[in-house]
């Protein structure tokens, strides 16, 4: 490393690593979002990514380097050259394609090699630079592996199997078909019955919070309160019951399930997704009650409530965050949840969403129908987590690691 | 003299409190151990069982009851009919009887059966021994009278009680090892658990690694920190049966978009078939896990680096630590913590987890995980009794697992 040290070394090294990155974050974009065959290439990125961090650890400013390598690549790209490739596109995947590459490569470049000089560095400036690229390479892997699957999830949907099959890196969408787009969704709901499958998820999601919280909070309180014996050894069974897998309680489950009559139906749902998630919210709640000033409740008890009418008067209206966090978990949970469901439902009449995408994947049914019902599966989920991320991520740093 | 000291056992205060308690906690006892202990016990004794799929009924004695001849007038001539059947195919029933209410109206014309009798306006029969799959139709001639048809008569009115005794596989006495003896077997049990091991080991410490990336890149303020923060939780947050088809549809050998980047950008030939072939499905489905899960580790750690006290860096700093050392001397030995408790944890559910593999592979092309193992035995094959023989032998790794847990837990208070 410490040969690497001076400033017309690093700045080349981290200049062909960026273009690199950013080469093929381009190709990959490009290539999806316009199906035309964008290729990047590790030589011409060398070629390039050289010149580049040597002139910009010599200076220039985030501006002129931006502008200076999207004319550039512009060229470039027009000459089939670069690096990155790319047959005989049109004008505005050219143009765009150049201004990415250039804005993508000169401004956070230079960002990146600002404090460098030329001569000798200090392992401060140094392993700064390197972390501020290696963190920008982060933001993208990172973004890029979370994106691409809901990307292809949504786009999928839009289109239909022929154009599909034609070219699979077709995502374009014909906007001039207008309603049309959304003919998979319309088609679920019409013909398959989603509709109804987006109700039964949902009021069966409602159902299992009232539920779980109605037996989590008595039971959360009287663990975290309460001094009885055996509340040790309680609350470490918590944590254990919470630790057998579902497939190993699913067998015997379906097994009485089928011969009580309780298999396909809502009720034994209903009986059963509870209690999968009551251990998680109790385990939740004690911890935050726990955290509750014990004096408010001996105020309380003092004044002449009975416990009972301190957990209802003071300790609920306290919790009210993590009630709501231990809630959104749980119907997450319920929600998304499809051992069961698949092994308990079989009438199509009575499917959730989980198993009623189950039941579309087979081989006569045409893909854009499965990644649209994925899509309603995942957007309502998704809505209520992105407006209540506060709550949500408490919940789930609180709700310990299940999954 | 005696009354001096602290007071021993428990004051009637504590004893309501605990009363209290108690009365609190029984519902969720009574729950839990409905549906989480029961099955438990149940499972070890079904894997101690000759059972299969097709077993799971008990042998019932089915019977129809009818009137064949359409009597129209009074001293028509009529059958009355019962059909009866054992419901299964292979189980015996014995000491088999009917009987009925004789419907009123109708009086029997010729030969009763010599198995059954009339008295006192009732019909009883003693049907001796069914095998299995016996079936049998007992007719009984008759007249009827105008009694018959003033009260609008149908035989079916009156329920027919036909009783026997049964031997129920899940509840007699017989007993097996075959299905451990099957689990064991043919030495595919121990490319089960191979990979069940390398899915868990790597899909744990993958999600760590990764966990631990992530939260590095967010553990700084920056404008779209939160949307980045929302936007890496997806993956969790996401219905598995969605994430899974996404990208079985991405890496789709025909008309998958990964395949077709691939070559496109000339990194392969020809497509691959991803969740198809050996050494690559157990991979992907590794990655997946990876994938689907780091969100959860990376939140974890975030909380744990936001409460680090900046302090310590600034000290660093001035003694002139460059940050790969402070991240490397500092931040590590400071997550230490949250990261052996996450991975005991993600360890164990990484072992349980079914979804995933079942809905990408379905168990195929050498993924086959033990939680895999249970559905394959209990429905694809039908031997339920199998399948509760490979429950068990999960469970037992997960007490070994949870021995070893409670025992670091004990010192890790991180969680």
């Amino acid at each position: 490393m410490k040969h690497l040290r001076f400033g017309y070394l690093t700045g080349p090294a981290l200049g062909v690593l960026w273009t690199f990155v950013i080469a093929v974050t381009v190709a990959v974009a490009m290539s999806f979002a316009t199906g035309e065959a964008f290729r990047p290439s590790l030589t011409w990125s060398v070629i390039f990514g050289i010149p580049t961090g040597l002139a910009l650890v010599w200076g220039g400013t985030t501006f002129v380097a931006s502008a200076l390598l999207t004319v550039a690549y512009f060229v470039t790209l027009s000459l089939g050259i670069g690096p990155v490739l790319t047959g005989n596109v049109s004008l505005v995947a050219r143009v765009a394609a150049a201004l990415f590459m250039g804005v993508g490569i000169g401004w956070p470049l230079k960002v990146f090699v600002e404090e460098l000089t030329m001569g000798a560095l200090t392992r401060h400036e140094f392993e700064d630079a390197v972390i501020r690229t290696l963190r920008g390479f982060g933001y993208i892997f990172f973004t890029a592996i979370v994106v691409i699957p809901f990307y292809v999830m949504v786009m999928t949907s839009l289109k239909n199997q022929a154009q599909l099959m034609q070219n699979p890196l077709d995502f374009s969408i014909d906007l001039s078909q207008g309603w049309g787009l959304f003919r998979s969704y319309v088609e679920l709901i019409t013909e398959f019955n989603f509709g109804s499958y987006l109700w039964t998820s949902f009021y069966i999601s409602v159902l299992t919070v009232f539920i779980t919280l109605l037996f989590a909070i008595p039971g959360a309180y009287a663990v975290a309160r309460l001094r009885f014996r055996g509340q040790a050894a309680f609350s470490r069974s918590i944590l254990l019951i919470y630790m057998v897998p579902m497939i190993v309680l699913a067998l015997p489950i379906y097994i009485a399930f089928s011969m009580m009559g309780l298999r396909n139906s809502i009720t034994g749902i209903v009986m059963i997704y509870p209690v999968t998630t009551i251990p998680v919210a109790l385990y939740m709640l004690q911890g935050y009650f726990r955290g509750l000033p014990a004096e408010i409740e001996e105020a309380g008890l003092m004044d002449g409530l009975s416990r009972l009418q301190v957990i209802w008067k003071i300790t609920l209206p306290l919790s009210l965050p993590a009630l709501a966090s231990v809630s959104l978990y749980v119907f997450m949970i319920a929600w998304n949840e499809f051992l069961l469901a698949f092994m308990l439902l079989d009438d199509p009449s009575k499917f959730t969403l989980t198993r009623g995408i189950a039941s579309l994947n087979s081989s006569e049914i045409p893909r854009q129908h499965l990644m649209a019902g994925s899509v309603i599966a995942t957007v309502p989920i998704m809505a209520l987590f992105l407006g209540l991320e506060k709550f949500m991520t408490k919940g789930l740093t609180a709700g310990s690691v299940k999954g | 003299m005696s009354d001096i000291g602290p007071p021993r056992g428990a004051g009637p205060l504590a004893r309501s409190e605990a009363r209290l308690a108690w009365g609190l906690l029984t519902p969720t006892i009574l729950a839990v151990s409905l549906v989480v202990l029961l099955p438990l016990l149940a499972i070890f004794w079904i894997s101690v069982k000759p059972v299969s799929l097709s077993d799971l009924r008990a042998p019932d004695t089915v019977v129809r009851e009818d009137l064949r001849g359409r009597p129209a007038a009074p001293g028509d001539e009529a059958t009355l009919r019962y059909r009866l059947r054992n419901s299964s195919p292979s189980s015996e029933i014995t000491g088999v009887t009917l009987e009925d209410t004789w419907p009123e109206g109708l009086t029997l014309a010729g030969e009763l059966d010599p198995r059954c009798e009339i008295a006192e306006g009732i019909l009883s029969c003693d049907l001796g021994d069914w095998e299995g799959g016996y079936r049998e139709t007992l007719n009984i001639p008759v007249v009827t009278e105008q009694a018959w048809f003033d009260t609008v008569g149908d035989v079916e009115d009156t329920p027919v009680e036909v009783n026997g005794k049964a031997s129920f596989v899940l509840t007699n006495n017989e007993f097996t090892l075959k299905n451990f003896v099957s689990v064991f077997d043919g030495g595919e049990f121990f490319s089960v658990l191979g990979v069940t091991l390398f899915y868990t080991v790597f899909g744990t410490v993958g999600a760590l690694v990764m966990g631990l990336f992530a939260s590095l890149l967010l553990n700084h303020s920056f404008r779209g920190q939160g949307i980045l923060r929302g936007l890496y939780l997806f993956p969790y947050v996401a219905p598995v049966i969605a994430v899974a088809f996404a990208w079985i549809l991405l890496f789709d050998p025909f008309s998958g978009s990964a395949n077709a980047l691939l070559v496109q950008m000339g990194v392969m030939d020809q497509a691959i078939n991803f969740f198809g072939e050996r050494p690559l499905a157990l991979i992907m489905v590794t990655l997946f896990e990876i994938w689907r899960y780091f969100p959860l580790s990376f939140l974890f750690i975030l909380a744990r680096m936001q409460s680090i006290s900046t302090d310590m860096y600034e000290a660093a700093d001035m003694d002139g630590a460059s940050p790969f050392q402070q991240f490397w001397y500092l931040s590590l030995p400071q997550l230490l913590g949250i990261l052996s408790v996450l991975f005991l944890l993600r360890f164990i559910w990484t072992f349980n987890k079914f979804d995933d593999i079942f809905l990408l592979t379905g168990g195929n092309a050498g993924t086959r995980v033990l939680t895999v193992n249970v559905y394959e035995q209990a429905f694809a094959v039908s031997n339920i009794g199998a399948g509760a023989a490979v429950a068990v032998v999960i469970f037992a790794c997960l007490l070994l697992f949870s021995v070893f847990f409670f025992k670091f837990m004990s010192k890790e208070e991180g969680l």
